[in-house]
This record gives structure tokens, sequence and C-alpha cells, in this order.
């Protein structure tokens, strides 16, 4: 597709940079652990690496909120439902914080919308499973908000200072999302031995899932390699993974749940649990389209975003008619004052 | 040179530049951006996205394209001024350092 916004920054960089000053100008602030700002020169790759991962972990917050959508009408009481709904709402500014980090590199929301309805671009894998039991909201918020708050931590450090920035806010918000998906398993753990085995179905179904957030292994993740060069990422999949997995037992003694891996014991030697070889083939063919829910993960964002086509171009026309008439005195938003401006 | 992200006319509703005042007294500082029609959907939406836990008292936005910045390939000339400028500190003046309440 034509996206003339993306020309420009290509062309812009190829004879813009022609002594080398805006490479080593960049290497420099790398270096030193400064931030990159939207305006500076940066390499073609650095740009393209952080449009796609920037708007990849946009679209997974977006995509992630209908797994728990699918439990707000259902939730077993008015107070959970306001947790429900508070934490999906979360998820939504998550998504919008993060296509606006991605926008200042050049490519318009409208255009990762799309890229989203398409097909073209890629969201977790994560959310491409079902939650078939109210326990489920308990283990994406436990181990799945626990595995993105893992991941997102050393990222509110990267050096894209806009991608950072929106991490810090995420980062916030994200340990209530964890807390309540905690209190969730929690509270069927101390409850009847139905219920108990609710929770504990519900953990063996996420907790592979989550802890195949973090990405392939080290020795297959060439990109990460450049990511971390670049101060993008600080750590890699591998030991990103490790932590997860040493701060979950611990908690899921708490739970009295147990963790689905015979492997899982802890290694005296190296201070940490040792835990067992993933289904990498599965988490491929999940990224590849063919897990339990991608087809309608996919099908519900582009029906929602074609049903909500009529109040775009109204809330647009509105706009626009009110500007020509020259109404925009008489609107309700008020102006700030000048002496407003002047004390700050 | 507008603000960095602002894709002109490309976009169905435009990029704004939100504000927010964390409570009285203290400026308002910048908190992100986010598309909306037109000023009231703006601050709106701003409420939503950014004050849900109590962040503010108040909000400004301005649309991203009324914005205009320094030049960012200026940037070593523009700011050279202070360079050299170190008697513009307190810290210049140390002959001093050891006498109370100055
Ligand atoms: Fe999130
Ligand atoms: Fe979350």
């Amino acid at each position: 597709m034509a996206d003339p916004l993306r020309q420009l920054h290509a062309a812009h960089e190829l004879d813009d940079d022609p002594d080398g000053s805006g490479q080593r100008r960049f290497d420099e602030l790398i270096a030193t652990d400064s931030r990159i700002e939207p305006s500076d020169w940066m390499p073609a790759a650095y740009r393209k690496t952080l449009v796609r991962q920037i708007s990849q972990h946009a679209n997974s917050e977006i995509i992630g909120m209908q797994p728990e959508g699918n439990w707000i009408t259902r939730a077993p009481s008015l107070k959970r439902k306001a947790i429900l709904m508070a934490k999906v709402q979360d998820e939504a500014g998550h998504g919008l914080y993060l296509y606006s980090a991605a926008q200042t590199l050049g490519t318009d929301r409208d255009t990762m919308f799309e890229n989203l309805i398409t097909g073209k671009a890629k969201y977790s894998s994560i959310f491409n499973y079902t939650t078939p039991t109210w326990a489920d909201m308990g283990s994406i918020g436990w181990l799945v908000d626990g595995a993105a708050i893992c991941n997102q931590v050393p990222l509110c450090r990267a050096s894209y200072g806009p991608y950072g920035r929106a991490m810090v806010r995420i980062c916030k918000e994200e340990s209530f999302h964890q807390r309540q998906g905690f209190e969730i398993l929690l509270e069927l753990m101390r409850g009847t031995p139905a219920q108990q085995q609710m929770a504990q179905e519900s953990v063996n179904r996420w907790y592979a899932p989550a802890l195949m957030m973090f990405g392939p292994p080290d020795a297959d993740s060439p990109n990460s390699q450049q990511s971390m060069a670049w101060k993008i990422k600080r750590f890699s999949n591998d030991e990103l993974r490790q932590r997860f997995v040493d701060m979950l037992v611990p908690q899921a003694e708490i739970l009295g749940v147990t963790l689905p891996d015979p492997d899982l014991k802890w290694n005296e030697e190296r201070g940490h649990y040792d835990f067992g070889e993933l289904d990498w083939a599965e988490f491929t063919e999940v990224l590849a389209g063919r897990g339990p829910a991608n087809a309608i993960r996919v099908s519900r964002r582009r029906t929602a975003h074609e049903n909500g086509e009529w109040v775009r171009a109204a809330a647009r026309a509105y706009a626009d008619k009110q500007s020509a008439d020259g109404q925009s005195a008489d609107r309700q938003t008020n102006q700030a004052p000048a002496h407003e401006w002047m004390a700050s | 040179m507008t603000s960095p992200g602002d894709s002109g006319e490309r976009e169905q509703w435009p990029l704004w530049e939100v504000f927010i005042r964390s409570s009285r007294g203290l400026s308002h500082v910048h908190a992100g951006s986010l598309h909306a029609p037109d000023e009231t959907m703006a601050v709106r939406n701003a409420r939503d996205l950014y004050t849900r836990r109590a962040e503010g008292v108040s909000i400004w936005v301005v649309r991203a394209s009324a914005i205009t910045a320094s030049d960012p390939d200026a940037k070593g000339a523009f700011f050279e001024s202070p360079q050299g400028k170190e008697y513009r500190h307190a810290t210049y003046y140390t002959e001093s350092d050891t006498v109370p309440h100055l």
C-alpha cells in the first residue's frame, strides 16, 4: 500500500546522512545510554524494527481485550464485573499509548489498524487461546499479565524515548491486572473441590503458552542480538523466561496449584529453577494462524472496526461542519485563558 | 515543524497532544497523544485515556499540527548560547562556599 509518509522517511534517510554524522550521533547516544527521540536521525533498520515491535505490541493489547471481554457479561459478581471492565479498558488504553508511540516513527494509526484487520500484522500468539471457564480470567491475570510485566519492565528503559515512556505508563497499570487474577485463583482454590479443579485445569491450559510469550529460545531468535545492541531489548528471551519461572513457583505454592511441568525443580548450583522443554512446534503453529482462536480474533476486530465506521465518519463530518461554521468558540470546551498560559 | 506523528489530512481523525495538570499548584505536563475528531471529543478522550486513576485536575489538548518545534537538525548551534556561561549558576561562585546563609 502506498504510504507517502513512510516513503518520505525512507527517502529522507538515503540522502540525509551522506557524511555519516547522523550515524555517529546515533551510536554515541546509544553508547551513553541516552534516548533516541522522534526527530533524531536513526538507521532505517532501527526504525523498521521499532515500528514492527511497537505496532505488534499495540495490536496485542487490542486483540487481548477479547478473551476477557468474553466473560464480562458472565462475571460471578458485580464487583468482579466492574474489575474486569476496568482491566479490559486499561488494555484498550495500552493499545492507544503504543499506537501513538509507533506513530512518531512515521506510520499512522489508521494504517496499523488496517494491517491488523487484514491479517498483515501480527500480535502475541497467547491471545489465540480460548477462555472456556471463569478461572481463565484468573490465569490470564496471573500468568499472561505476569509474563507481560516481566517483559515490559525492562522495556521502560528502551532506547526509543516514546516507547519507553508508553511502557512506564503501562507498567504502572499492569500490577493491578496481575493481582486481581491471582486473587480470582486464590478464591477458587479456597472453594469447593470443583472450584479447585476448575482453577487447576485453567493453570494447566495457560502455563506453557504464558512461558512461550517471551519468544523462541535465544539460539533461535536471531533478531534479539541486534535489538539488544540497540538497547531496545535489555535481556534475552531465555533470561526473562527464567526470571518469570523463578517468580511463579513460590506464588503457585501460595495458591496451592501445581505447575504442569514434571521437570520443574530447584537447581542449587544455578540458583534457579530448571524447567522442561516447551512445545515450540505448537508456538509456530499458533503464530502461523492455526491456533484455537486466530480466525475469530481477527474477524471480530474487523467487524467491530467496520461497524464503528459510521460513528467515526459522523464525528468527523460534525467537526468539519462546526469549524466551517466558525462556531468553535461557542463549544462546551473552554479555551485556556492567556494568563494561565503565561503562569506556566 | 509539527509534532512527530501528525499525519496531516491522511488519517480520518487528527492527532492531538494532551497536557495534564496533576494537582493544583503544578504546571500542565505533556502526557501523550490521541486521535479525536474535534477539541470537545479530544478533551473527553483525554479524560478517559489519561486520567482513569485520578491523575489530573485539568486537561489541555492541542492539535499536533498546531505545534511549532525547534529545528532538530540545528540542535547544536541553536542551544549553544549557554555553553561557557557557567557564571549563570550559583555553583560558579566558590569563594563564598563557606559563608553562612549565602
Ligand atoms: Fe496491557
Ligand atoms: Fe494487562
